[in-house]
């Protein structure tokens, strides 16, 4: 039952990254990237138990950490460079 | 299993890697980056190398962003057109990617217990971790213990990196800390975003808190300096970007950052050249106790806790470094 | 009694799975940034709470499970937070959903 979740993470994952190739604005990016890191931590919980190594749990907390902390980042430099007169609806490619 | 799954990361990476060469818009870039430090931190997990996944994603996907986001505020966002030179590069990269690949062709296999690498001094180390130093982290055992003089020269590199960053982009900074301060009504961080700011108020005690439990447990779990110190920064990192670079500086000011990078640095010195008063060698940590393992114990703190404040410090002067030079 | 755990776990475990394949279809489908997150931000903490619980149930009385509570409880305060500050964000920078338009109001400080 592990291998069920962790094989629909992984493809959870794979449509994230998807949708951050994709996304028209910055922002469908950044929601793809948060998706990535809590995504990334529910994998780690569930390895680290396949593993039987409960200490590498961890990581996972370090990682959900870093996630937030980089969405909170990105944010604080986009409103700034809009704050500054940049363009509203941004970062197409 | 395990395996596919680390193929299927793989190839995840590889579409990351292309969308990030292929990207104009820098911020984009910069997302897909921090998405390609996380899949690598994934890979490194489940290689079970615990202590490099931490690394990799306290440093590569959380403190990284940050600092190419700063970068990014100064300069613009798109990338200038390429250069004329396609083939010569075309050319040359080939040829290294064939020569590459060519050598991996007389590699062990994963993990194969045959291979030289495990043959002659890695099973010496396993051997008398718990013989010489018993802390049952074998990697810390190894990083502070076995190739103490080894972590010396990391600790003095990222000491440098601060040093020279600090030369490049400070040179106004002095300045700045008066403006920051003289306007810091129209400058508020995320002012107005009223629910991050106060869940991030809330958070900032609790990641400073699991920063100093990844200092010093470091012996026991993945964990030590260099995580530590990436964990820690990034606490007071979240608070600049909460509530403002001005408070930040006034929490933490740039004398104190400047303090803890070279602090650090000494404590590891210090407790070398404490070896060799007190009779041993340079980095000798047996002679620190009356009893070796004991001795041993107090040195790998010791020097551990140098290592993350020095990171620390590093970290936090490069932040401010690039975020003082913004548009304030 | 250890056989109820099992089955409940394995219920937990694969309905966390089944939400987060169902957040990950809709952030790729949904036509609008705001559906997107609509979509991202609810089966994201619901299937995290879900797949930790499921794994805490397996775990019994340990370390282990003190950890994955921190780690839920982590997920639980900041994954919200993380959509409001990315929602607000969006709202203030100028992208209007699609269907009615949200008024700026503007805040004297």
């Amino acid at each position: 039952m592990y291998y069920a979740v962790t094989i629909a993470t992984l493809i959870t994952m794979a449509l994230a990254l998807r949708r951050a190739l994709l996304g028209p604005t910055i922002y469908d990016r950044l929601l793809a990237a948060n998706m990535f890191g809590t995504k990334t931590v529910l994998l780690l919980s569930v390895v680290a138990f396949l593993y039987g190594r409960p200490d590498f749990l961890d990581l996972a907390l370090a990682y959900a950490m870093i996630n937030f902390i980089g969405v909170i980042a990105v944010l604080e430099f986009t409103r700034e460079r809009a704050d500054s007169g940049g363009a509203p609806d941004n970062a197409g490619e | 299993m395990i395996v596919l799954f680390g193929i299927f990361l793989l190839a995840l990476m590889v579409i990351s890697a292309l969308a990030i060469v292929r990207s104009e818009n820098l911020f984009s870039a910069v997302i897909l980056t921090s998405i390609f430090s996380l899949l690598m931190a994934a890979n490194f997990f489940l290689l079970d190398a615990a202590d490099v996944a931490l690394t990799e994603a306290a440093i590569g996907a959380g403190i990284s962003t940050v600092l190419f986001l700063g970068a990014l505020a100064l300069t613009g966002e798109h990338e200038r057109g390429g250069s004329k030179n396609r083939l010569l590069a075309l050319g040359v990269v080939t040829i290294t990617t064939l020569i590459v690949i060519y050598a991996t062709f007389d590699k062990p296999r994963l993990g194969d217990p045959d291979a030289p690498v495990h043959q002659h001094v890695g099973p010496w180390y396993l051997e008398k971790t718990p013989e010489l130093i018993d802390i049952p982290n074998a990697v810390t055992a190894v990083l502070a213990s076995f190739r103490g003089y080894d972590t010396l020269g990391e600790v003095f590199v990222v000491f440098t990196a601060g040093i020279g960053v600090l030369f490049l982009l400070s040179a106004r900074t002095t300045r700045r800390t008066e403006d920051l301060q003289a306007n810091h009504e129209t400058h508020q961080g995320l002012r107005h975003y009223l629910v991050p700011r106060v869940v991030g108020r809330m958070l900032i005690p609790f990641i400073f808190l699991f920063g100093l439990y990844v200092q010093f447990h470091g012996d026991y779990g993945p964990g030590g300096g260099f995580q530590a110190g990436a964990i820690v920064a990034a606490s007071v990192i979240l608070y600049a970007l909460l509530e403002g670079e001005a408070q930040a500086l006034r929490a933490l000011p740039m004398r104190v950052l400047k303090g803890l990078v070279a602090g650090g640095a000494l404590l590891y010195g210090a407790v070398g050249v404490a070896g060799m008063l007190l009779g041993g060698n340079f980095l000798d940590y047996s002679v620190l106790a009356s009893d070796p393992i004991t001795g041993q114990h107090i040195g790998i703190i010791l020097i551990e806790l140098g290592v993350g404040i020095t990171v620390t410090g590093v970290l936090l002067c490069v932040f401010h470094a690039f975020a003082a030079r913004g548009k304030v | 009694m250890t056989m109820a755990i099992d089955i409940l776990s394995w219920v937990l475990l694969t309905a966390g799975g089944v939400f987060v394949f169902i957040g990950g279809l809709g952030a790729l489908r949904m036509p609008n940034l705001y559906t997107r997150m609509h979509a991202a931000s609810l089966t994201d903490t619901m299937g995290a709470v879900l797949v930790i619980g499921g794994i805490m149930l397996q775990a019994g009385l340990t370390l282990a499970t003190l950890k994955l509570a921190a780690i839920l409880l982590f997920l639980l305060i900041t994954s919200p937070t993380a959509s409001n500050a990315l929602a607000s964000a969006a709202i203030l920078s100028g992208l209007q959903p699609e269907e009615g338009k949200v008024e700026r109001r503007k805040r004297q400080e």
